[in-house]
């Protein structure tokens, strides 16, 4: 998991009704709702953004409401993953639930600025900022969490155990 | 070493002699709840399952956030989960005319307990904590596999302990607390914790202001919160639980991550200024603040004490001829009952908006949206930019009686100066 691109950076606490207004959750359709996405924050993010973006944001990202459609809006507008300072639990389970890599790492967040290039190497946790060289490593992924990744998110991972008939890998 | 309740209820879920801060379980699930716009999203991926659902008397649906349908797109998200409620013939789903707010319907319907482990597709679950279960949102992938599982998985919250004490001044009650708190602590102050309330002021109020303080945990960032159950708690559950229940305590040695104790009773109402429910003041200090609108009700005070409350300050009132005042009793029992007393002659007199239970405008979704610039003192839970309609409106926090006040005033009031 190897993305390249820009760094789109927002501020702390930045909450679901931003990333994706609730005025837009009468549908599911991944494209209207990108077509949304961090409106509120940025009205020009949802047409400027390009495939393989990173968004790069403060503390407690995605705080706020359990709405889905936050990290689905995020991944359908093309961006390829998202490194915070922190992320609000929901949006975390959300995000690996629904297959977009998130990553934590307060100093790339102060090593990022609007604009620069970034390459992200999320297996191995590793987000370089191309434009200054500087390299940061994000905290590691918990195992759990990466065996849903790796059996292509939740719902894969479910059906699997439902298969199988065991229960969840945590107890 | 001891248990917190928390830790207690999930360790029994998780069929375990204990559990610690930390540590990922499989915990048994009672309830599973997602409404008309979390739900759409969780069926879909539910399907490719291929499973029936474990229980369809612990799947529960609720249609409350754009119901009665707003437009056609709400009208078939909400026709999504009905057709799946019947298609799995499930016992608890609540048509509009039957239905409320999910978070002030499960408990008032005996649909959660205490004990319980509740999961809802919507972040204001973590409101049945107040019953002394631990309840907790999730997403609607979450609620897909749990639907199918009847179980999921959690990492064991550490808990924070916030003990109250002195005595509440008139007016102030269970929103005051809470946004006290969240103002002490901030937005991610109890990130991934579980908050625990206790102390003697908790002990004196009553399941509705129990209610209300469960439900904005998650605005601290919260897993879950959650109140011990007492007398007060059993006199609430017995006449209404469907199953059997049971009442946890923690344990005197249980280990807290921090413990917060505050004295309360110089506590004024509170008012959470834009865009932040951490950006709390007391009311006199909002005095300036003109407003367009006041809305009374949600999952966080749309319950019957809180209509109650409103009530006696709009008695015999007038609302400000600049202002609109929108009330939404919690749920269709709550809207009997507050008929029933009389509140709803005391508000229509008023000259306030009366409405059929519905989330409405409390996440800007219809019943009342904001124009770019106007104001509106609501009794919800967040007050997050464009939250109640335009980018540019603004949404402040506080109680109902404050609300009920600002609406007679036209401008944010301490009940007081009204009365
Ligand atoms: S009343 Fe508001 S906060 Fe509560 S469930 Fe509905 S939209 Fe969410």
């Amino acid at each position: 998991m190897r993305f390249e691109g820009r760094a789109w950076k927002f501020g702390d606490n930045i909450d679901t009704d931003v990333i994706i207004p609730a005025r837009y959750l009468n549908t599911t359709d991944p494209r209207e709702l990108a077509a949304h996405c961090m409106e509120d924050a940025d009205p020009s993010f949802a047409r400027a953004v390009q495939p393989g973006d990173i968004i790069v944001a403060g503390k407690n990202f995605g705080c706020g409401s359990s709405r889905e459609h936050a990290p689905l809006a995020i991944k359908a507008a093309g961006v390829a993953c998202v490194v915070a300072r922190s992320f609000a639990r929901i949006f975390y389970r959300n995000a690996f639930n629904i297959g977009l890599p998130i990553l934590e790492c307060p100093e790339a967040v102060d090593g990022i600025g609007n604009g620069d290039r970034v390459l992200v190497d999320a297996a191995a946790g590793l987000i370089t900022n191309v434009t200054t060289g500087v390299t940061f490593r994000a905290e590691p992924v918990p195992p759990f969490m990466q065996e849903i990744i790796s059996a292509g998110g939740l719902i894969d991972y479910v059906r699997k155990r439902v298969g199988s008939g065991a229960r969840y890998g945590g107890g | 070493m001891g248990m917190t309740i928390t830790e207690k209820i999930l360790a029994a879920h998780a069929g375990r002699d204990a559990v610690r801060p930390g540590e990922l379980i499989s915990a048994r699930i009672d309830i599973a709840l997602g409404n008309d716009i979390t739900a759409p999203l969780a069926i879909k991926e539910f399907e490719k399952i291929g499973v029936p659902v474990f229980d369809p008397e612990r799947v529960v649906l609720v249609p409350d956030h754009f119901t009665p349908n707003k437009d056609i797109k709400s009208a078939e998200q909400a026709k999504i989960v009905r057709d799946f409620a019947r298609k799995h013939t499930l016992t608890h789903y609540f048509e509009v005319g039957r239905m409320g707010i999910e978070h002030c319907l499960l408990p008032e319907q005996g649909l959660v307990v205490p004990g319980d482990v509740v999961i809802g597709a919507d972040s204001h679950t973590c409101t049945c904590g107040a019953l002394g279960a631990f309840a907790t949102g999730i997403g609607s992938t979450d609620l897909a596999a749990a639907m199918a599982l009847g179980e999921t998985w959690f990492r064991v919250p550490p808990t924070i302990r916030f003990v109250y004490e002195g005595e509440l001044r008139p007016w102030v009650g269970g929103k005051d607390l809470i946004l006290h708190t969240i103002g002490q602590i901030g937005v991610e102050g109890a990130r991934y914790c579980a908050m625990e309330f206790t102390g003697p002021v908790i002990a004196g109020l009553d399941m509705d202001g129990r209610f209300t303080m469960a439900n904005m945990a998650v605005e601290a960032g919260a897993k879950n919160g959650i109140i011990p159950p007492d007398a007060v708690t059993e006199a609430y559950v017995r006449a209404r639980a469907r199953r059997p229940y049971r009442l946890y305590a923690g344990d005197p040695d249980a280990s807290y991550l921090e413990v917060y104790t505050f004295d309360v009773s110089n506590l004024e109402p509170q008012v959470a200024f834009p865009h932040s429910p951490a950006n709390v003041r007391p009311v006199w200090e909002a005095r300036e603040v003109r407003i367009d609108q006041a809305v009374i009700g949600s999952c966080t005070n749309g319950r019957l004490g809180d209509l109650r409350l409103a009530a006696r300050v709009l008695a015999g009132k007038k609302v400000h001829p600049d202002v609109r005042l929108i009330i939404i009793p919690g749920t269709q029992e709550i809207y009997r009952q507050a008929l029933e007393e009389g509140l709803l002659s005391i508000f229509l007199a008023a000259g306030a908006a009366v409405s059929t239970p519905t989330c409405g405008p409390c996440l800007g979704g219809h019943m009342g949206i904001l124009a770019a610039g106007e104001r509106a003192v609501a009794t919800t839970n967040r007050n997050f930019v464009g939250r109640m309609g335009h980018p540019a409106s603004e949404v402040y926090l506080a109680n109902p009686a404050v609300a009920a006040a600002s609406a007679v005033a036209g401008r944010i009031a301490h009940p007081e100066e009204v009365i």
